[in-house]
């Protein structure tokens, strides 16, 4: 197994070292792939072993985690449909991180845009679907928007940390969810699963043609590229990292710190809202208790193994999507119970933590001996 | 070491083996190897829901020429499509049995429109004839048990105050509490049954509290309607309580605590659907019954309970059993005053009216929002 880990940091290692200037170019770029391979080689390698100790072959394991990920077409749209709400909770940790905050409550602000969508589109039955569609995505984004922009204001007007202030409110999104499905918003005719009316057929958003996956993989996408584009290449990201860097700097700079962190989580809350409203457009058609399903949770997990970065949030939430893809063959064919696929993502999860540390100090990769 | 020789073998032996068994599974329909999947929404060893269905797979698995597999905590969104997919793409299942009631709608009819040639068998009772027909929808009239573990409560307890742990105020729930507490009337008029709404399926910690505080009011025997009822039935029996099981039989958990229990059936249900569909019988889209179609039955009675409460007890199993006894008998009156059933009306066990009930009858002390 150790081998399996060393070999590729040998290999980049030696051939391109004859150019120091290739490595001095691309030395980080290179870096921020290799390393999470290699953690994530490391994790695999580990979870075969866990695996080995309940006396399944992790041979198998590895050739059935394949299969159901990436090994057949229907596999691959199985991973990509799981990714799709990941990507864009996943932006509500990433895009707040660029100012130094970590905000974990996504599932609130999924739960609130999903509700948001679903009482627009109730409210505007007779409207044309395309304007209805259009209307949900802007009540999504704009309650799962406020929802974060209120941990966010906490934070900047009353000094309340806002890790603690948004996973709390994903518990008072949770209750108002169930207060108003069971109540003002409830279906009478949803006698044993309390649940709002349907949106219609009409104006559900479907597959993607061609495919099993729905639109909210393209949405995802859209959102991280922008997200990207927004932080790296304009001068609101540019100053969203120097807030990030050292807040006092920034204000010592003029920087707006107040409005720039309100922005940010508005924006942050406003992916994970679409994600709500993606699970109530194109999965559910209706909000009832079943859109609590973690998606918000996992992408915190999913923000962190991309290291914050929207462009790796992408690849890194379609590796999630087939783990989690992958979960039900292991199930089936080595009789694994179903906290084994939580037991990977765990062991991931601290091995690219603990791989942080090897930044910067792979020697080789800076073009020096 | 021939280590990697072996590995790469088995690899193949693998990989042939999962073509030929998806071959052979997606051209027979019923032929010697079917291949029947079940999901279920929590653990399969919850003493609870789950582990009843599970049960139910594990009477398949003993008949000849099945081949059952079965996959644990999927989600009632897109996952459990996923899952079905997979099972029927990846391992050639012609049987579903999506276990969870949140599966069926859109879930489960969205899958049974996509291959209409397999067949999908909810448990939940919801079938309607706007479905698709490869679909169906059972369920059990499992009040009728609760019934029975009514009177048993009614004679075992001595301060004449019961409790029930409750997950929502929703019909299936009230019937069982209200038909719990008419069971327990019957066998002892003064008893009054304590109900707490948890408010979610499955909250062990709620559940645990719930169970605390109603012995503290001294009640003295419990009863439940959650997803698991291993919570209640061990911290009741630990304070020296009674108590009746729910869904399957949690004896193991509490042998002398435990008096009886409202049990699901599964394990002769399953096989006679199976039986049903190899001799060429269509099972009836909406398939229901109670004692008489041993769809559901009563745990076995502890020690604890009496030879009065037993011979009474079984009197009115053997009236339900035999089709000429009905609960739900006018008048009754509920815990408000108002009169719910009035004189004459007998709501017997397939009365539509019962599925809608929103009220908790006289001896119940709770509300129901």
């Amino acid at each position: 197994m150790t081998s399996g880990v060393a070999d590729p940091v040998e290999g980049v290692a030696i051939s391109p070292a004859a150019d120091p200037g290739f490595l001095q170019r691309y030395g980080g770029t290179i870096e921020y792939i290799l390393i999470p391979g290699a953690a994530l080689v490391g994790a695999l390698g580990v979870f075969g072993i866990f695996v080995a100790l309940f006396g399944k072959s992790p041979l198998d394991l590895y050739f059935y985690m394949y299969q159901g990920a990436f090994g057949t077409w229907f596999s691959w749209q199985n991973a990509l449909t799981r990714a799709a709400p990941l990507i864009l909770t996943a932006l509500c940790t990433a895009l707040p991180a660029q100012l130094g905050m970590v905000i974990i409550g996504g599932e609130g602000a999924l739960l609130i845009g999903a509700l948001a969508a679903t009482g627009a589109a109730l409210m505007m039955q007779s409207a044309p679907p395309l304007v209805v569609q259009l209307t949900m995505v802007c009540a999504g984004m704009i309650g799962g928007g406020l929802w974060i922009m209120l941990s966010g204001g906490l934070r900047q007007y009353r000094g309340v940390n806002e890790t603690i202030s948004s996973l709390l409110l994903v518990y008072i999104a949770l209750a108002i969810l169930n207060h108003l499905v069971e109540g003002m918003m409830r279906d009478p005719a949803s006698l044993n699963k309390p649940s709002t009316r349907e949106i219609g057929a009409a104006n559900m958003i479907g597959s993607i043609p061609g495919t099993d996956v729905h639109w909210g993989l393209v949405f995802g996408i859209v959102a991280a590229i922008a997200s990207y584009i927004l932080i790296y290449h304009t001068v609101f990201g540019f100053a969203a990292r120097v807030a990030g860097g050292n807040i006092r700097a920034a204000r010592i700079v003029g920087l707006s710190v107040g409005k720039l962190i309100m922005t940010i989580c508005f924006l942050a809350g406003a992916s994970a809202g679409l994600a709500g409203m993606v699970e109530v457009a194109a999965v559910q058609g209706r909000t009832n208790a079943n859109l609590a399903a973690g998606y918000g949770f996992t992408g915190i997990l999913v923000a962190f193994l991309a290291r914050q970065n929207p462009l790796a949030i992408i690849p890194v939430a379609i590796l999630l999507g087939g783990i989690s893809a992958s979960g039900g063959l292991l199930q089936r064919r080595l009789g694994l119970p179903d906290a084994s696929v939580q037991v990977l993502q765990g062991i991931i999860f601290v091995f690219v933590l603990a791989s942080d540390a090897l930044y910067g100090r792979l020697g080789f990769l800076r073009g020096r001996s | 070491m021939d280590f990697g020789r072996i590995s790469r073998r088995h690899l193949l032996q693998g990989s042939a083996a999962l073509t030929l068994g998806t071959a052979l599974g997606a051209r027979s329909a019923l032929a010697a190897d079917t291949t029947i999947g079940f999901i279920y929404v929590g653990s399969r060893d919850d003493y609870g829901y789950n582990q009843a269905h599970a049960q139910g797979a594990a009477a398949l698995k003993k008949m000849p020429g099945l081949k059952i597999i079965e996959e644990e905590k999927v989600a009632e969104t897109d996952a459990v499509e996923k899952t079905m997919e997979s099972m029927i793409n990846l391992d050639g299942a012609t049987l579903l049995f999506p276990t969870s009631f949140g599966y069926y709608n859109p879930h489960m009819i969205k899958m049974a429109s996509k291959f209409p040639k397999l067949r999908f068998e909810h448990c939940g009772g919801l079938w309607s004839d706007k479905d698709p027909k490869n679909a169906g929808s059972y369920f059990g009239y499992i009040d009728e048990a609760q019934y029975i573990s009514g009177i048993v409560a009614g004679y075992s307890t001595k301060t004449n105050k019961l409790g029930f742990v409750a997950a929502k105020p929703i019909p299936q729930v009230l019937r069982n509490i209200n038909a719990f507490t008419l069971g327990a009337k019957l066998a002892n008029p003064k008893a009054t049954t304590q109900v707490i709404f948890t408010g979610d399926w499955s909250m062990p910690v709620k559940e645990a509290e719930a169970t605390n505080s109603l012995i503290d009011q001294g009640v003295d025997v419990l009863t439940c309607h959650v997803d698991g009822p291993k919570t209640m039935v061990e911290n009741a029996a630990r304070r020296g309580a009674m108590v009746c099981g729910y869904h399957v039989n949690q004896s193991p958990l509490a042998p002398k605590a435990y008096l009886t229990g409202a049990e699901w059936n599964w394990e002769a249900l399953y096989p006679k659907f199976v039986k049903m569909i190899a001799s060429g019988q269509e099972i009836p889209n909406f398939y229901r019954g109670g004692l008489k179609e041993e769809i559901v039955k009563v745990s076995p009675y502890g020690e604890a309970v009496s030879a009065e409460a037993r011979k009474h007890a079984d009197d009115i199993k053997a009236k339900l059993t035999g089709g000429d006894y009905v609960i739900f008998k006018g008048p009754i009156v509920d815990n408000k005053g108002k009169t719910a059933i009035a004189t004459g009306t007998d709501r017997g066990q397939k009365d539509p009216e019962l599925e809608k009930m929103d009220y908790l009858v006289e001896g119940v002390i709770g509300a129901t929002s």
